[in-house]
Order: C-alpha cells, then structure tokens, then sequence
C-alpha cells in the first residue's frame, strides 16, 4: 500500500528506550468516574491566563464555559460536568515548580447535565468561521504542549500549507493514550483530520506512526480504506525516540528542517495530534468543547495500569484509586507525562488538565536523579552522538553551569527541545536538561528585567524632556512678560510723560487681561 | 649597518601605513560608554546613589567620579556587570545607599487614606501615579520601579511598598548541584 | 524543597563506573601478553601504581572537602594509575612510580579541579615528568623472554622494584627497545634493512613487542564494539600514522621504517585506542576527533622520525590536548534549522 512506497528520512541522534507500552495496553479503556470535586487552572496554555466567568455559588452545566481570554492565543475553559462552582482560589496544579495556582473548584452533583449542544453545520461555514468554533470549544493540542488550536490554525492559513501531518507516533515509553485512540476511534480521527483538510486545503496530509503499534496502524488503514480522504496516507515510522517531536516527525516524513526561530508553517507544513483531531470532530459533530481526554496512567508503582477517558479537573489522587492504587504508598514519585519529558508532580491533588497525556507512579528507587549532587563531566560526549538537534549539549552544560549564558546563546541554546536524550545517556548523571531549562528560565527572565528597565527609562527620559519644556515655557513667558513691560515703560516716558497717572494704571491692567486671554487661547 | 637601518625605517613606514589605514577602515563606532553604563542600570530612577537619576549616575561613573557599588535596585549583578563592561574590581554593594531588596517591589496607594495632594504623582520618577488635584491618585502597577520617591513626600503615609506578587510565571527551574558545589558549602 | 527531581526519570544503566571499568578490562589482553613477554615487573608496576594513586586521590579529595569514596568508586585514578604504570620500563623502582604518580595525580589532575577539568592527558603529565627528569631510569628496558632466555619471576620482580636485589645480575637482559635501536643506529649510518635482520625486530615491529600491539589492538576493538569510544580518533590516528609512515618509506625505505613497523611498534596502538581517547582531554565533536587524532598521528611519527625521542606519542598526546579548545571550537556541528 502507499506507505511501503514512502521514503523516510532520519533525524540526528535519538535512543532506543524500552518501551513499557504493554502494561497499560493490556487493560481496554474505561471512562473515569466523576470525582467529588473538579480543579479547572485558568492557566493552562502559554499566553495570559484565562479570566474566571462564573461567580462563587453559580450553577454550572456540563459544556458551559466558565473561563476565557481575550487574548489572541486563547482557548476558553468549560465545566467538564454540572454542578456548583464552591471557590475560585489557588489550587495545587500540574506545575514543576509544585507552586498553587488559581483554580476554579466546580462541587459535581453527579447529575451530568449538559448545556444544550450547537453541532456545527460544517458545509456552510468559511474556514475562518470554523477556527473560531474551535476556539470556542477551548481545543488545544493534545499531544503535551496544549498550544491553542485556533490560532496555530490561522497562522498558518495566512501562509499556504503544503503538507498536513498527523502526529500518532507517541513515542516516549509508558504512555499509550494516542495507540488506544486510534484503536478505539479510528474514524472520529480521519474525520477530523478531513476537518483540517476543509480548513487548510493542504496539497496532501501524511499520518505518522511509530511501527511499535501496528494494532493502531491496522485500524487506522481500516478506517481509511472505509471513508477514503484525497491525498491521504498512513506512514509507520521507525521507533526512536523523540521521533514524535514536531520537528523531528518532520524531518522523517519530509526530510526537511525548519529554520531557526520559524515555525512549521513558515515552510508550508502543520503538525497536529491525532487527540486533537478527534476534539475537533467532536466540536463540530456533537457541538461539545474539550471537556475529556485520554489519559494513561502507568508506572511501576500503580496496581493496574491503564488509559482512561478522563474528565478534565479530575484530580490525579481519583485516577489512581481507579487503576488500583499505589503498590508502595510511602516511596511514589509521581510524574505528568512521560519519562523523558515530563515532570515531578509534589503531590496526588493536581487535577488532570488539557495538556495530561499520562501519570506515571514510579517508586522512587527507580527515579535515578531524585537524590544528590551529580558527578563532573568527564566530555565523553555520548550526548552529542544522541542530540536529535545536533547541538553540543556538553558546551551548553558548562556554559549554563558557569552561569555564562550569553554563550549557552551562541551554543543554540533555544534550539534545544528538552527531549532529554542527553540526561539519560550521562554516564556522570548529569541532569542537562534542567540545567538548560535553568539557563533558559533565567535569560527570560533577565529579558523580562531589561524589558522593563527600558520601559522605564524611555519613561523617565520623556517625563525629563516634558519638564524641560515646561521650565523652557515658563521662562520664555517670563521673558516675554519682562519684555513687554519695559518696552512699555520706555514708550511711556517718550510719549505722554504727563499723562495721568490713575489711566496708565488702567491701561496696564486692560493689556494684562488681553495678555492672559491670548495666554489661554494659546 | 646602513642597510639594516633602511631595511627597518622602511618595515616601521610600511607598518604604520597599515596600521593607519585599519584603523580608518575598520572603525568601529562603539557607542558611548555612558549609554553602555547606563543600558547595564537597572532604571528605577531612584536616586539611591546620589544622583538625579539612573543617566547621570552613569555618567558620574564613566567619568570616574562615582564607584560602581553604589545601586542598591540592581544589586550584586548590576556591579559584576558594571565592573565586566570597565574592567575593574568587583566591590560589594555600599550598604550607606541601601539593601538589594531580593523581590522588587512596587508602590500602593491606600486608596481610602489619599487626599489628592497630587505631591506623589510629581515625585514619580516614571510618571506611574494616575490621579488628579482633589480625586484619588492610583498606581500603575507595570509602571511603578519600586523606586520609593513617592513615600516622603506624601502627607497622610498612605503608600506602601509591597513586594512584586510572583506567579507561576515567574517560577525558575534551579540550577542543579555538581559533586564539587555541594563541598562548598552550596 | 524543590520536588522536581530532574527529568527523564528513566536511567541508563551508564555510570563513570562502568566506562572505566570497561576501559580496564579492555587493558587486560594487552596487559597480560605484555607480562608473559617481559615478566611480571608490569604487573608490579600496575600494583604499586594503582595503589598510590588511590592514595592521593583520597588525600587530595579529603583535601578539597570532597565526598572520598563516591570519587574513588569512579575509578577513573585506577584507568591514569594503569595507562601511566604500562608507559614505564617493566622494571623500575618503586620510587620512580611515586614520583609519576604524584605528579599525575597531583598536577595533572587535581590543581586543575580533578576529574573532567584537566586539559592534559594525566597518565601523560606524569610519563613526561619522568621522562625528562629520569632519563637512565626511564629508558632501562628488557628483552623479552623469547629473546633473553630466561623468564623473571613475581619475587623478583618485586625485590627489584624495591632495591632489595643486585641488580647487577640481570645487566644481560638489558636491552633497547626497537625504536631505541632504530633511533640511534639509524642516525649512526645504518640503514633500516639492516637493522630489521637483529632478532630484537622481531617479525613486524620487535620482538615480543609486536604481540604486545596486537593485545592492546583487541581490547581497543572491543572497546568500539561496545561503543565505549568512538572510531574517529583511533582510526585517523592510525590512519595519520600509516599514511605519513608509508610515503616516506616509498621515498627513501633505507632511512624510513615501513609503516607497519611504526604502527605496531612503541605506544602507537595504546596511544590511539587507551590514550588518546581519554574523553576528558580529546577534542569532543566528530570532525574535531579525526582532526586531532590525526595531529597526533603526525605528531608521533614526527617525533619519532625527526625528533629527539624514539617514541613520541606522549608528546603528541600533550600537544594536542593544547588544541583541543580551539579544535572543538571551530568544528562544531551544523546545528538542527541551521541553513
């Protein structure tokens, strides 16, 4: 079939990981209960976080939206079922730092009750209309960056896209939400991918998988040899990690790079994940946001992993209980997303949000840097050989370490993609990626300082220039005012030194009335 | 002898003239050195240091007559980066212009206590006070440098500073340890 | 506390441990056919050189307030103590291997911030220190046994090293080694044919020698298969070797030995697979490798055939580490989106 005919590219470096894909495949997947409560982060995307809709003690409906921005990349929040909102107060959420955030706390009441549904009547609606459904319907990219769909949708419409790629290819180890997708809704996928076909008119659409889950790629070519899309086909790629990284997929398919601080569609390609697709088919067919998603919960510490359909703001601690509860109570390190790129949670309470694709509970023996300092570089270099970016992430390492970070720069710091090959092949232990995140955390930050030190300094010197004026005003007025009087008085003394004394006083005071009104006319 | 002479005078001459003509050819317009100076401050205006403003102490330094210890708002890393930029020592802060307040701070005005005096709003350095003669005055919080200019001269003390409220946004991933670190102390 | 222990928080099962224990066991053929040849004084001089290496590597960390035993488990002073230890003569006194040591140890690797901040090559620093400060000691080979006809034992061995024999006794089995030979009696107007007939040649590149070369060779080989070095720097070493050896040896085969001569013979195999690859000091990216390994090609046969040395891989070794720096800078690799 067309994908045995499709020539493949590589990308630089990569690892062969372990997959641990079976645990949680061996379970079908099960809709999650409805927890007690649901924590709904109004920041739950880049850009500004979301404004709160509801009040304390509103009555909310499954679908109904209870938080939105105005902001250009926005993707609005809705109730994930009925209820009461009981507070709108800081929250643990899922965040590296373990920091809380604002949080609205829906109290579910078990009802489910759904806010009337609008199905989209996609054959009359223009692209740009479509885009706007979408946000409404809160859908951002499923895949773990949670970047808002709609205005990567019309970014890239302004541009022409060549080739539409779906990303299924799901490749660090554990996580298995995309597999049990596609398995279980092959259809919905290609409908939303023929969605994004209305929207973008791509020249041809290419759906990566990795070749670890022929079960998916088997359903999937069912579904599309059923209900056949123009231009349309399924590509297994090999299985290294991070081939389902953005730019790596492409670089796969395409055999093509994007250029340094461009984006995908700069050069006529888009990616998106297949979880995403489905969102938008459901968007538009039921008239139902993004209220679910899929979520695998794994790990070498839960007693029955599996994928569930899960409510959003459904805290982890419910999941877990779902798939059987810790086997070590006492040593669980959780972790949100997968092994390679995702990050310690402080603890159980944080609800799942748009961006979950998986909890991991590991025990903590088997978290290799929870404890220490790491041992010295020793400049072997195997994180070169494995950097899917081609970078030196040793340069880096001691670059970030010797807080020098206007080298780290020049090093390409920004082009790293955090996948963590680099960590996990350091034979010394060294955490590289945090120390890049470090360096990158702290140069955004010094660039946020300089921001507004130039602010204030363009501030400053205008309120200086404007005082400046002011002064200068004043005195030219002054001068005038000197200027006049004497003229006056020298025209005085030469022409009537006899006049009346009383009518001079007069006459001054008239000019000086006439002077103040041009003075405010001026 | 006379050959060795002649040989050396016409190498010098030879030198020279392209030594002469790299230097007009490669010019280089480095900016000032007060506008370097000044890009490193941190622009509260505060005045801490003495002088009106974050330029003229730039221009004090560049003119020697001012050390680079003396800006408390930008702290330890405003004088490692003055003293890279000139060449010279790095010194501690001088503790007589203030403390490095760790979180920057920012003015509020307790808007029940103000009388209108408009005293503050002209004390702004940034011109971060909103308000008019009689109506309440208010700060803009993305404004305000944290400078405190506004504190003396209002009449009824109803400014505070308070410190910049972080966000999840603000949030750094820390700079992990080596072996060798944790021995000093870290 | 900081919850986020760092990502991936999955492991590899590489540790620092494991790749200089991999190096050390990639050592041992060479090791053992080089004491079945010329006794075990080696293996006398590996002990004790190990042995005080783990000393002062203790005392320096204790020194420096480190954590002792974590580093010393990193046995990275076992592999300087050994690549250092197979560098001296199979017999030397016990004294010499504390100076070499001291000094690899000390400031080859310590005065610059210990394991991973070292420019130099330790092994090295401490080879040459000897070399230039102990020439007599330094270049008081043996025959191998094939040739001297009798084998020395452990005790020996041992009482030598220690002083505690005549030493006197076993002038007879004094000898230079090939490139020593080569080396002066080249420059005494002797042409290489010539020489190449003297039973201490061997076959390939010196009695005993040439065997020697081939155990290092296997070790290194598996060294690459097991993907603990790269191929770069022993293949344009090697290669840097072969071609410079082979075209002087066309131009003038009295004056310049073959090239499979210079190959096999002295430091060159150990020098490209254990020396020259030591992470900490070579160049780190691919092109950088194969720049350097080939100065150090070079750099050795220039020695060897133009310089004041019979051997100079250590030199070369030293030299390059100099360059490293610059190498590494000047080849990066095109980054991913560079145009």
């Amino acid at each position: 079939m067309a994908a045995e005919r499709h020539s493949l590219h590589r990308f630089h470096g990569g690892l062969q990981l372990d997959g641990h894909k079976a645990e949680s495949l061996a379970r079908p997947l099960r809709e999650a209960s409805l927890p007690p409560r649901l924590y709904l982060p109004l920041r739950q995307h880049i850009g500004d976080p979301n404004l709160p809709l509801v009040e304390v003690g509103n009555r909310v409906r499954k679908g109904d939206i209870v938080a939105a921005s105005a902001s250009l990349i926005c993707a609005s929040v809705h109730a994930p079922s009925s209820g009461t909102v009981s507070a709108i107060e800081p929250q643990p959420v899922a965040h590296p730092s373990g920091q809380a955030d604002l949080c609205i706390v829906i109290e579910v009441d078990g009802d489910d009750e759904a806010a009337p549904a609008e199905p989209v009547d996609t054959g009359k609606l223009e692209p740009a209309e479509l885009i706007e459904k979408i946000c409404r319907a809160g859908i951002v990219g499923l895949g773990g960056a949670a970047f808002p769909t709609s205005p990567k949708l019309s970014r890239a419409r302004a541009h022409r896209v060549e080739t539409l790629i779906i990303n299924g290819v799901e490749c660090e180890p554990y996580i298995t939400c995309d597999d049990i997708l596609m398995r279980n809704f092959a259809d919905e996928v290609l409908r939303g991918v023929a969605y994004l076909q209305q929207i973008l008119a791509p020249d041809t659409t290419q759906i990566g998988i990795e070749d670890n889950k022929p079960e998916a790629i088997a359903a999937m070519s069912r579904a599309l040899a059923a209900n056949p899309l123009a231009q349309t086909e399924i590509v297994p790629v090999p299985t290294i990690y991070p081939a389902g990284g953005e730019k790596q997929l492409i670089q796969i398919l395409t055999g093509r790079e994007i250029p340094h601080g461009r984006l995908a569609f700069d050069i006529g390609l888009l990616c998106h994940n297949v979880g995403t697709c489905v969102a938008i088919a459901r968007a538009f067919e039921r008239g139902e946001p993004l209220l679910s998603r899929i979520v695998t919960i794994s790990g070498d510490n839960v007693a029955a992993p599996a994928n569930f359909e899960v409510r959003l703001g459904t805290p982890i601690a419910h999941l877990i209980e779902l798939a059987g509860g810790y086997l070590d109570g006492d040593k669980v390190h959780l972790v949100m997303g997968g092994p390679m790129m995702g990050f310690s949670l402080a603890s159980d309470a944080v609800p799942i949000v748009k961006a979950s694709n998986c909890i991991l509970a590991m025990r903590d023996a088997t978290i290799p840097r929870a404890v220490g300092p790491h041992e010295e570089c020793i400049r072997c270099s195997k994180c070169t050989e494995v950097c899917p970016a081609n970078l030196l992430p040793q340069q880096l390492y001691w670059h970030a370490r010797a807080r020098n970070f206007e080298r780290t720069r020049e090093y390409h710091l920004f082009d790293c993609i955090e996948c963590g090959c680099c960590s996990a092949v350091c034979p010394s232990r060294i955490p590289l990626v945090q120390y890049y995140r470090a360096a990158k955390s702290e140069i955004r930050a010094a660039e946020r300082a300089q921001y507004r030190s130039d602010r204030a300094r363009a501030r400053f010197e205008f309120r200086e220039k404007r005082l400046a004026q002011k002064k200068q005003r004043e005195e030219e007025r002054r001068r005038q005012k000197r200027e006049a009087l004497r003229r006056k008085r020298e025209g005085d003394a030469a022409a009537a030194p006899a006049e009346d004394p009383v009518q001079a006083a007069l006459e001054r005071v008239k000019a000086r009335k006439q002077r103040a009104t041009q003075d405010e006319l001026s | 002898m006379l050959l060795a002479i002649l040989t050396i005078s016409l190498m010098a001459g030879l030198f020279g003239l392209i030594l002469g003509y790299a230097a007009v050819r490669f010019k280089v317009d480095g900016y000032p050195l007060v506008d370097q100076i000044d890009a490193l401050l941190p622009q509260t205006q505060c005045g801490q240091c003495t002088y009106p403003g974050c330029r003229p102490y730039a221009e004090a330094i560049a003119n020697g007559e001012a050390p680079i210890n003396q800006c408390p708002p930008g702290g330890q890393a405003t004088i490692v980066a003055l003293a890279d930029l000139l060449d010279t020592d790095v010194l501690e802060l001088n503790a007589e212009h203030g403390e490095h307040p760790e979180i920057p701070l920012v003015a509020v005005i307790d808007e029940q206590t103000c009388i209108g005096c408009t005293l503050c709003i002209q004390a702004c350095p940034v011109d971060a006070i909103l308000g008019a003669s009689k109506r309440m005055h208010t700060v803009i919080a993305g404004e305000c440098t944290g400078c405190k200019l506004c504190l003396p001269p209002c009449p009824v003390d109803c400014i505070e500073m308070l410190p910049v409220a972080q966000t999840i946004d603000d949030w750094k991933w820390a700079m992990p340890q080596g072996i060798g670190e944790l021995a000093h102390g870290g | 506390m900081n919850p986020a222990a760092s990502p991936p928080s999955v492991a590899s099962g590489r540790t620092l441990q494991r790749f200089m224990l991999q190096v050390i066991v990639a050592l041992l053929p060479g090791t053992l056919i080089y004491a079945w040849f010329f006794g075990p004084g080696v293996l006398v001089n590996i002990a004790l050189a190990v042995i005080f290496a783990l000393a002062f590597e203790a005392a320096i960390l204790k020194l420096r307030a480190r954590p002792v035993t974590t580093q010393l488990a990193d046995l990275s002073a076992v592999v300087a103590a050994w690549l250092f230890a197979l560098c001296l003569p199979m017999h030397a006194p016990w004294w010499l291997v504390l100076v070499g040591i001291g000094f690899t140890m000390i400031a080859g690797k310590h005065l610059y911030g210990g394991l991973g901040f070292n420019p130099f090559n330790p092994a090295m620093v401490g080879y040459v220190v000897l070399l230039i400060s102990f020439p007599v000691e330094m270049t008081t080979w043996y025959l191998p046994y094939t040739l001297g006809g009798e084998r020395l034992g452990l005790l020996d061995s041992l009482a030598y090293s220690f002083g505690l024999a005549d030493v006197a006794q076993w002038d007879a089995l004094t000898s230079a080694t090939p490139l020593d030979r080569l080396k002066t009696e080249l420059g005494q107007g002797l042409s290489v044919e010539q020489l190449r007939s003297a039973p201490l040649f061997g076959r390939l590149a010196g009695a005993g020698w040439e065997w020697v070369a081939l155990g290092w060779l296997a070790g290194g080989v598996w060294l690459l298969a097991t993907g603990t070095i790269r191929w770069h720097i022993p293949a344009s070493l090697l290669l840097a070797v072969f071609a410079i050896a082979s075209l002087l040896h066309l131009v003038d085969p009295a004056s310049y030995a073959s090239p499979l001569f210079h190959l096999l013979s002295g430091a060159v195999v150990i020098g490209a697979f254990f020396i020259a690859t030591d992470p900490v000091t070579a160049a780190t990216t691919d092109r950088g490798r194969l720049l350097y390994g080939a100065m150090i090609g070079l750099l050795t046969y220039t020695i060897r055939a133009w310089g004041g040395y019979p051997d100079g891989i250590a030199f070369a070794v030293l030299l390059a580490n100099m360059c490293v720096p610059l190498i590494d800078y000047y080849t990066q690799p095109r980054v991913y989106g560079d145009s």
